[in-house]
């Protein structure tokens, strides 16, 4: 097969509109910052929901590239090029990492045990700073992003040398990496979100929070995956590639993904809410308060009722216009989920003002339009498609479906 | 059978069901179809021993209705179960369980959704049996000794004798020109 899937020109024009997006926010996020009078501590504090977010469709994104190399399935090899591309930003988001380091005292309560009034907090916290103090936190973060751009690369380098060679041999190569590589994947994922998520409130614990955090990110990397997709199918050359075959596809991971993430979600839910322990049940009880409490209605219904009841339908998964709506709606609430987990561990009870939300859908924007500049800019660099992947031709044949 | 009246006779007055095209090749059969598809042909039907997408789509079939059974049926086990749960632990032996209160969702959830699932799937059951009009202890295609065949390694396509454009003669000789290997009318 020939390659005549560069990128469109277009494409510049959408990664500089990403960037100023972005531009913005990061000025919005500074006078944000600046006004809440706690400029460290809130700067911090939206940095790390922001981060949270926009590695997960990175991880998300490193994660389906091994799935799809395991399945062999056509829908892989048309969007293998978007999962490389948002995979190579974790290389951004470990240069970013740096900034959680420096502020890990204004981000984890476990960073200043000394100063907890609370006897009990204070023993338990001492108790656990084996594994919980910032020169260890700091090491394992290393550990993962080792282990998570060796992956990344290892697997990118065998699918720029098919462009190359041709080599099919290279495709069983990724394979037998991916097998592995999603084991170990699944495992650093686990413990990267006890580590940032997790340990904000140190006293409490949840074993399914791993996987929780796993679904989570492969829900919205899908639906960004769907997003992207559906940018390309509108112009030259993938409006020739991209059929309604491929966005059911797409379509039918969205639903299955969203089920897995409400399964493991319901799943931590019904656990610690049936044993009504002690050490358990305040972190639910701290989000069944105030706003939280319609924030987490609403993540019932927008997150989990109403994708999952339109994307039974095969009609509009097989519609490009309209399963990107739902798409967007999926990214939406994974920001809303993120803020119901993380933001009330910085209140202590203490509800802030509406108004000091903003600052972190601020944070997620600026971030996210450095995100995606590096995003666009791999995208751009390399064909749309692994045009000599020996399942081009099954992948790209029209009408029938696998 | 839903056919008219008028058409049954039609049927039974000459002692024919329709005339059936065997094919030894998925994509004979697949290409055969789709022609006599456009032929204006409606009152078709293809067999084949496993599922080809393409040839449901080529004799016309684009949608069933079973997804909406099992919809419907869905949220019948849903409301049951919610029902069930309700009626045992809130109102016909109410039971303090560690001080919740008696109608407490996040319980009712797991027999809810396995009510949904058993629900669903017997409505994905009995609606297909009831849009394949089964059990039906006869057709009459069966009276051709090679359909056997058509669970083995053969593909046939039947025009029926009821179709408006049927003729004896026209419609064998325009399945002969498709590639067939046999075309054999089916008694009624």
């Amino acid at each position: 097969m020939d390659n005549n899937y560069a990128a469109p020109a277009d494409l510049g024009r959408i990664q500089g509109v990403a960037l100023g997006v972005g531009l913005l926010g990061l000025i919005a996020w500074v006078i944000g910052v600046v006004v809440s009078g706690n400029a460290r501590n809130v700067f911090f504090q939206t940095y790390l929901v922001a981060y949270v977010f926009w590695i997960g469709i990175a991880l998300g994104c490193l994660g389906w590239l091994m799935v799809q190399y395991l399945g062999g399935a056509g829908w892989g090899v048309v969007i293998r090029r978007i999962l490389e591309s948002g995979s190579h930003t974790l290389i951004l988001m470990a240069v970013l990492f740096v900034p959680i380091v420096v502020g890990l005292g204004n981000i984890y309560e476990w960073t200043h045990k000394d100063s907890i009034t609370d006897e009990r907090v204070r023993e338990l916290l001492e108790h656990k700073s084996a594994w919980l103090n910032p020169a260890f936190f700091s090491g394992r973060a290393v550990i993962y992003f080792a282990i998570w751009l060796g992956l990344m690369l290892i697997l990118r380098r065998r699918s720029h040398k098919l462009d190359e060679t041709g080599d099919p041999n290279l495709i069983q190569s990724a394979q037998d990496w991916s097998g592995p590589g999603f084991l170990i994947y699944g495992l650093t994922c686990t413990f990267a979100a006890v580590d940032w998520v997790m340990s904000l409130d140190a006293e409490w614990f949840s074993t399914i929070f791993g996987l929780l955090m796993i679904a989570g990110q492969g829900v919205l990397s899908m639906a960004f995956i769907i997003s992207i997709t559906v940018i390309l199918s509108r112009r030259e050359p993938m409006s020739h590639v991209y059929q309604p075959k491929h966005f059911h596809d797409l379509g039918k991971l969205l639903p299955a993904l969203v089920m897995v993430w409400a399964y493991f979600s319901f799943s931590q839910l019904l656990i610690i809410w049936s044993g009504n322990l002690p050490e358990e049940i305040p972190w639910f009880i701290e989000r069944f308060k105030g706003v939280w409490r319609y924030l987490g209605l609403a993540i019932i219904l927008l997150h989990f009722a109403l994708p999952f009841l339109l994307l039974l339908s095969r009609d509009l998964k097989r519609n490009a216009r309209r399963l990107v709506l739902v798409a967007w709606l999926v990214i939406i609430m994974r920001f809303v989920d993120l803020i119901w987990i993380i933001v009330p561990e910085f209140e202590h009870g203490h509800q802030k003002h509406l108004s000091e939300y903003l600052i972190y859908i601020a944070a997620t924007i600026g971030m996210g339009g450095i995100w995606l500049g590096w995003f666009f800019w791999q995208l751009r660099s390399k064909s749309l498609l692994p045009y000599r992947d020996p399942q081009m031709a099954e992948a790209l044949a029209a009408g029938g479906h696998h | 059978m839903k056919a008219h009246s008028k058409n049954m006779t039609k049927q039974e007055e000459s002692g024919i069901y329709g005339l059936m095209a065997e094919f030894d090749d998925p994509s004979a059969v697949v290409a055969a179809a789709r022609r006599t598809y456009e032929a204006g042909y409606r009152r078709i039907n293809a067999y084949s021993p496993y599922p080809i997408e393409e040839l449901s789509a080529a004799i016309g079939y684009h949608k069933d209705l079973v997804s909406m059974t099992v919809f419907a049926f869905g949220i019948l086990g849903a409301l049951g179960g919610f029902a069930l749960q309700y009626w045992t632990s809130a109102i016909d032996y109410p039971l303090n369980v560690g001080g919740r209160p008696l109608l407490s969702l996040p319980s009712f959830i797991p027999i809810i959704f396995e009510c949904t699932v058993l629900l669903a799937s017997f409505g994905a059951f009995i609606g297909m049996l009831a849009m394949n009009r089964l059990p039906q202890p006869y057709h009459p295609v069966f009276n051709l000794p090679s359909f056997s065949r058509a669970s083995h390694d053969r593909f046939f396509l039947c025009v029926k004798a009821d179709d408006p454009n049927y003729s004896e003669v026209e419609t064998r000789a325009f399945l002969q020109g498709l590639g067939a290997k046999e075309v054999s009318d089916v008694e009624s």
